[in-house]
Order: structure tokens, then sequence, then C-alpha cells
């Protein structure tokens, strides 16, 4: 085992990650800790855009932007952390071509602007050019920017180390403080300590809880799990997004800028059927509204395919020479993988697991709650690991690009600025016992049961029973599978047992995450008899202000030492509570587009 | 296929619909904490005719042998994880479909060549970041900052968005003869990264890194035999970047 020291310690080079490491490592002594080499981060797969009030193209401001906010997010958005986002999204844009992303321009050279779903003008009346692009690889490029000034600005990076665990400890004036965290180095299989005064999550999202996802393989949730073991809050987690248009059958997604760009759904009879669900702004209404709006379909027969199990995202009435030059990539998908020639047919869609809302919980300065009110000093979150909460109930697309460029950004500056004053706290005494534990537990098995066959029972029920729509019966279903999942865990077994790039034990213990967050997502979704954004209750098809406008926070009892089994670290028993939503300036409104 | 063609959501239906078949995929395996050189072993999966070679590796991993070892993770050819050599060719495991392969015959997979082998198909990507970081691979401006972005017009932006593609992948690099004769050699992928910025109009560290490029090790190593550009999985125009960063060199416009 090794032990560093740092001031800093930031966990994920994704675009969180890397926007908080500018900041910081301007400031105090910082290390990068990520499981990925920083630009295979999946910020490097967004497409569409990232919205803020420029007024480029056509008058916008940002408290427009705000409303929107949080009128998508079905009002389960805290405005202040909204209006924050929203001020700042237009610096953040800025910095980063400043930083030298090079955006789509307009015809004076200017950043250009394009529509996407839920952002309007004025507070609903029409569609607004708000998304800033390139092309339909704005994340590749926010990626490889934010990466490019890492490396200018000789950023420190430990590649392919993966975090398992947070420490805290007791400071010197008695207060519980942020010690460090532990980690893996894949490529030796050694134990890492790394002492820091604070530490930042930006670990990303869990989309591999579900089967059918846009998510990549490595979005396991890691992050929240570990400070879920530690006894920390997870904050609306029973919020997931859809996505409208993933490549059905496959998830891939094809980003809502194709109809920004003017891409229509349509069903088996080729009708606008958008037309019936959102009759104001049709096809670019939130994607909550879309993906119930396409799964009615499917579910009432007006699916296409032989299977009538999806609908048709039309192109074929743009010009190629435009589809070329705004949706390159997302064709290029439809016809890698699908064999489908975009000009000329129709792509076949279907939603797709897509976003977090939930996480850890933070204040707008992205401190970490351990609960309603107070935070563990020295711990931040940020990005889609975190909740602070700009997405509410429903995020819209472009805000989590911006999501993490604002709040990665004050991440970076507090973790940065908490370090330089507060004292160093212990280690406590053998830090590294339970990634030890969970390691040599499920390394050192001779037999039991196979990762697969778990993830694969984990991902088809929660598809099943915990996806687009919900009832009391399908996630009491999902929860019992999950019981004997968290059973079957405590045997599961890898067959390679060495020390050098052993990725079947890392698939393991991301699994364990996996089902620990599957609950959690559950619980809060069974708790929650209402149907809000992300959230919708078949059996409680209404949006219940009066009981449910407020946050879910789930906990748990934290792992101790005396845990009989640290390789399959699950509690008997999750609780909820509720923490009240921050309105400002916007009161509840019916959501209608 | 057409949009009326099958394309169903649960394996059930997919089995169903789409047809499956039976490939072989010969693998080359090195375990450095027991092997002394690496060596082939032969797998049989059963394939989808949507699946790509990366779900075969897949289903090897997790249902025949978990200690095969290769990196991925956004499985659609966004991350640049997972190149490796596909009967020979440079290429990501999650964009090429088994099917167009030729399925027929057993399928080769090794890992990329030049790069120090670790374990299986994973090799040591730092030298090739490396040569990447070396070329400076930011924007670099003089003068002060304008308070809103700075105006470019959609042609300067256009005249390098083909090198704004490169996910860092390593495909290029490690198709190339030279590449694999000296290692020393930039390779491909920092020389397309220094055109993204050499033929950016916003920037002035244009003929620093030209000097860089200058060097021995730099462009004109290139020999100009195009692995490079049939290698990329983004389609990028590898060789013609490398001409237009030679041709700045010697009339010094960009
Ligand atoms: C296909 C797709 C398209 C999208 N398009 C858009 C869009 O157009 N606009 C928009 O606003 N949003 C979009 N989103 C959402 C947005 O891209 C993500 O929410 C956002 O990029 C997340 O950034 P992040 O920095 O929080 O996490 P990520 O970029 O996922 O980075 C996570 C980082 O954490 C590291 N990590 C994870 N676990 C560990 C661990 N245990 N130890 C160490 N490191 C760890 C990883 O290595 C990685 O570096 C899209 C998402 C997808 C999937
Ligand atoms: S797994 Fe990301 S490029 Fe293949």
């Amino acid at each position: 085992m090794q032990i560093h020291k740092y001031d800093v310690v930031i966990v994920g080079a994704g675009g969180a990650g890397m926007r908080a490491a500018l900041e910081s490592s301007k400031r105090a002594r910082t290390a990068v800790l990520t499981k990925l080499y920083p630009t295979r981060s999946h910020t490097g797969a967004a497409q569409g855009g990232m919205c803020a009030a420029l007024a480029n193209v056509e008058e916008d401001n940002w408290e427009w932007h705000t409303f929107d906010t949080v009128k998508g997010g079905d009002y389960l958005v805290d405005q202040d952390a909204a209006e924050i986002m929203c001020r700042e999204a237009i610096d953040a844009v800025i910095d980063l071509e400043k930083m030298g992303l090079p955006f789509n321009r307009t015809p004076e050279g200017k950043i250009d602007q394009r529509r996407f779903g839920g952002h309007t003008r004025n507070h609903g009346e029409a569609a607004v050019r708000r998304s800033c692009f390139a092309a339909d690889r704005t994340g590749h490029m926010i990626l490889q920017t934010l990466y490019q000034n890492c490396v200018k600005q000789d950023v420190e990076f430990f590649n392919e180390y993966y975090v398992l665990d947070l420490l805290m400890n007791t400071g010197p004036d008695g207060i519980e403080r942020t010690a460090g965290v532990v980690a893996y180095e894949l490529a030796t299989g050694e134990l890492h300590v790394f002492q820091a005064k604070s530490v930042v999550f930006a670990t990303g999202g869990a989309g591999k809880v579900f089967k059918t996802t846009s998510n990549a393989h490595t979005l396991t949730g890691d992050g929240m799990g570990v400070a879920f073991r530690r006894g920390l809050p997870l904050e609306d987690m029973e919020f997931f997004q859809f996505h409208p248009t993933g490549l059905a059958g496959l998830g891939i997604l094809l980003s809502e800028a194709a109809r920004g760009e003017g891409g229509i759904l349509r069903n088996a009879d080729g009708e606008r059927f958008m037309e019936r669900y959102a009759p104001t702004i049709k096809d670019l209404a939130p994607r909550d509204i879309v993906a119930r709006s396409m799964a009615n379909e499917v579910r009432e027969g007006r699916g296409a395919g032989p299977n009538k199990d999806y609908v048709l995202l039309d192109l074929t009435h743009l010009e190629p020479a435009h589809i070329d030059a705004k949706l390159p990539d997302i064709t290029e998908f439809a016809r890698t993988y699908l064999g489908v020639e975009p000009y000329t047919e129709p792509v076949p869609v279907y939603p797709t697991a897509h976003y977090a809302m939930g996480g850890v919980p933070t204040n707008v300065e992205t401190e970490v709650l351990r609960n309603n009110t107070d935070v563990v000093p020295g711990l931040y979150a940020a990005g889609e690991v975190a909740c602070v909460s700009v997405h509410g109930s429903n995020r819209l697309g472009t805000n989590s690009l911006l999501d993490i460029n604002v709040f990665g950004r004050r991440a970076g500056i507090a973790a940065a600025e908490y370090a330089v004053d507060a004292p160093w706290v212990d280690l406590p005494e053998n830090p590294e016992w339970l990634v030890e534990g969970m390691v040599e537990g499920i390394r050192g098995r001779e037999s039991g049961e196979r990762v697969v066959d778990l993830r694969k029972a984990l991902q088809e029920t929660m598809d099943r029973n915990v996806q687009v729509f919900r009832t009391e019966a399908s996630m009491k279903e999902a929860l019992g599978v999950i019981e004997e999942l968290k059973e079957r865990y405590a045997n599961v077994v890898v067959q390679d047992k060495g020390r050098r790039y052993n990725t079947d034990l890392l698939e393991a213990i991301e699994l364990g995450f996996l089902i620990e967050l599957a609950e959690v997502i559950t619980l809060g979704a069974l708790a929650r008899k209402e149907s809000r954004g992300g959230h919708f209750r078949e059996d409680y098809e209404a949006r219940d202000d009066v009981n449910f406008m407020r946050h879910t926070m789930a906990y748990r009892p934290p792992v101790t030492v005396e845990e009989e089994s640290p390789s399959a670290p699950f509690a008997d028993e999750v609780t909820l509570d509720y923490k009240a939503v921050t309105v400002t300036r916007y009161q509840p409104m019916e959501r209608k587009y | 296929m057409t949009a009326t063609a099958t394309q169903p959501s649960s394996d059930e239906q997919k089995a169903g619909a789409v047809p499956t078949f039976t490939v072989t995929l010969k693998v080359q395996r090195y375990n450095p904490e027991v092997d002394e050189a690496p060596h082939f072993e032969t797998y049989e999966v059963t394939a989808h005719a949507t699946d790509r070679v990366l779900d075969a590796l897949h289903q090897i991993k997790w249902e025949q042998d978990g200690s095969l070892t290769f990196r991925r993770s956004c499985a659609h050819g966004v991350c640049g994880s997972d190149a490796m050599r596909i009967n020979g060719k440079n290429r990501l495991a999650c964009k090429t479909l088994i099917k167009d392969v030729n399925p027929d015959k057993p399928i080769t997979v090794e890992p990329i060549k030049g790069l120090p082998l670790e374990k299986d198909l994973v090799v040591d990507m730092e030298p090739f970041f490396d040569a990447y970081r070396e070329i400076q691979p930011f924007l670099i401006t003089n003068g002060h900052e304008p308070t809103r972005e700075r105006i470019q017009s959609q042609a300067d932006r256009d005249r390098f968005d083909d090198t704004t593609k490169c996910i860092l992948c390593a495909a290029c690099t490690t198709s190339c003869p030279v590449f694999w004769n000296d290692g020393q050699y930039f390779g491909p992928a920092a020389i397309v990264n220094a055109h993204r910025f050499i033929f950016d109009s916003r920037d002035d560290g244009g003929s620093q890194r030209l000097e860089i490029l200058n060097d021995k090790e730099g462009v004109w190593r290139c020999r100009t035999t195009f692995n490079c550009t049939d290698a990329c999985p983004r389609g990028i125009q590898v060789t013609k970047a490398i001409q237009e960063v030679k041709r700045a060199l010697l009339t010094s416009r960009f």
C-alpha cells in the first residue's frame, strides 16, 4: 500500500472533474484520480449542446432559461441553484470558447445557437435558440478542450485508479471532516491511500443500472455508492431520465438536436403523434413527456416494425447537406449500427436510460450534505454524481454540460480555498480495510455466482419494472429481485485472480454499486406516490404538490469495521427522509407544453 | 435494413427476428504474471447480425474466460478505448460489426502494435499521450482577451473541422510502419492534433508547434503510406492533414 498526500483530490476526469481541476490546481496541490483515461470519460459522448442565454441569434435572457429549467424539472428544482446555473451559463460558455472550444459560428462569426427541448422564449411562448454547439459532438469538444487545458496547466492525473472508499475522521477541532480516499490501481492491483484536505467527487452517472441505456459500460455510480456506504445520503434517486431517441434495441443515443434541427417522430401510421401530446412545442417537448408518449404509442399498438415495438425518427425531409453539417455523427450511428440511411429512411428509436437527476446532495457551493442542513467539511461533489438540484425531476437537454461546467468550476474553487485554510485530518486507523476486504473477499472466492448473471437479472428487472411506467406492483417485483441479488452477490466469483489489469474483479465491484443504487432508486420511487417529471406512476398519475413537492433523502447505516463481509457491504435497511424544495420566484403551475 | 425491418428490444424477440450465427475468434492472450510470450487462443461465440466485435469479446469475458482483458467504455465509437487489430487492421471493436469482417473465417484480434504490451489486448498508452502532449495541444494566444467570445468566421472554423474529430484512440499511430520501427516518431495522431491548432485562426502558437514538428522525429518521417487514414475510425483525412502541416513548414503559411 502506498500513501500520498495532496491538498485536494478530485475523483473523476470527465467534464466536471477537469473543470474543477483547472481551478483547484491553480490554488492548491491537486491530484485527479480517474478510472478511465480523462479523454475516455462519457462527457465525450454528449452530442447536442450546452445552453446559455447568449442571445447571439435572437432575444433571450437567463431568467427565461431559469424558468424553463424550473418548469422542465416539474418544480422539484431548487430555484436558487437554477438561478446561479443559468446566470453563470453565459460566462461558462465564453470561458470554454477562450480555452479554445471550436463552437459552430453564426454568419457574423459569433457562437451559433440552436433549439433544444423545453427551452423557450418568454416563459413558454415558443422554442428559442439557446443551445451552443459544435456539430453533434459538443461533449467531445468540451472534454478535449478541458483536457487540453489540463495539459497546458500541468494538472497531475492518476489514470486508471479506481476510487472505492472515502475516508473521514475527526479533525483536531473535534469536527468530523474529510480525510481522503482509497484507490485501487488497475495496472498493478495495488491499493493507494490519498490523504487530502478536500475531496471532490465527479464520478458521473449510473446508467448501467438499466439494460437499455445511452451510458457507457463504466457508468456504474461508483461515487454515489461510495458516499452512501459511508452513511451519507442520496437525494432524489428515483428520478432517472429516459431519453426518447435511443437506437431501437441498442440504446445508443441520437441527440435531441435531431429534433431541434427539424426531425419528426412518427408512429407506424406515419402520424406525427406528438401533436396530440404537446400541441404547442410538439416534438420538442421535454424528454419525460416525449418518452412516455412514445412508449404509449407502442403500448396502444401503433408502434412500427414487425414487433411494433419502436417508433420512427424521420429526418428524410431535411437536406442531406444540412444533416451532414449539423448531425454527422448521429446519422453515422444509424448507418453503422442499424444499417439505416437517414437521408431516405426513418430511424427506429425507443427510450433509453440516460441521466441520473439524483445523486449526492450538495448546496450551491457544491459542499456535500450529511443531512438536510449540515455539510461534511472538505467534501464536494459536482456533475452527474451530484444533486444540487438544478434538474429537479427532469433535466432539460443541454443543462448537464452546463451543470458540469458551472458547478465543476465552483467545486474546484471551493475545494482549493477550503484546503488552503483547513487543518490536516489524520487518516483513520487501517484506512484501507474496507477496500482490501472487498477486493480480497471477491478475489479469494473459489466458486460461486457469475457477475454477468447477476448484472443481467438486475438490469432486466429495472428495465421491466422501474422504467418509463411504474406501479406499486412492478416496483415490488423489482425489490424482490434486488433483495435476492444482494444475497447472491455475497457469493460472486471472478475467474481472474491476478493483480495486473484485473478488470474482471472491478466489474464485480462495480456491480455491487449498481445493486445498491437500484434499491435506492426503487425504494424512492415506491414511496413517491405521485407522478412528476421522469417519475411516472400509473397508479398515481397526477403530481401531488401537497405531499410530494419535496426531495427524497435516502440513508443507510455506514459500514463499520465490525462488518462481517466487506465484500458485500450492503445495508439491511434503507430509510427515507425528505427535504424541502427551495422556491424563490416560481410557484408551481401545471406543466403543459 | 429498411425501417420496417425488425430491430426488437428484448432478447427473445431479437433471437427470433435477427438470425444468429456462430463465429470463431482467435484472440491474442498474454498475462505477464504467468506467460513468457503472447499466444493465441480460440473461442466460439454466438452472434447476432447487429453484434459488434466488442459484443463478442464481452461474451467471451463474461461467459467463457473472465481473465480476457481489454479496455472499453462508450461502446459506440466516441471514447477511443478499444482500438485493436482486427483481422490485421486497426479498428475500434465497438464500431466493427461482426458481419462486416467475414465471420465465415476465424476473426483474429490482437493488440495495437508499437506500444508496450501490458496484458492481452491492453497496451501502455503513455508513450502515445506523451507525443500528443509534446505538440502543445492547446490554444495559444497573444494579446489581451476580449470580454466576449473571439470572433471566427464559419469558414475559418471549417478549416480545421476534420482534425477536431480525433478521439485519441491511437488506431492511426499504431498502424504506421514508421512508428513501429521508431517509437520516437511523433506519429500521425500527434500531428493531427497539431494541425487542429495550427489551422485555427484564433491560435498564435503555429510557429512554435511547427518548429517542434520540424524535428528529426517530426513530420518529415511520414512516408505517406495512408495506413493512418485507412485506420481512422472517425474518418479523418489523416494523411492530408500531415501533408498540410508539411506544406505549412515549407511555405510558413497557415
Ligand atoms: C450519449 C449522451 C449524450 C448526451 N448529450 C448531452 C448534451 O447534448 N447536452 C447535455 O447537457 N448533456 C448531455 N448528456 C449528459 C452529459 O453528457 C453528462 O451528464 C455529463 O457529461 C456528465 O459529466 P460528468 O463529468 O459528471 O461525468 P463523466 O463525464 O461521466 O465522467 C465521470 C468520470 O469519473 C470517473 N470515475 C467514475 N468512477 C470512478 C471511480 N470509482 N474512481 C475514479 N474515477 C471514477 C471516470 O473515469 C470519468 O472520468 C449526454 C449524455 C449521454 C450519455
Ligand atoms: S468503447 Fe468507446 S470507442 Fe469503443
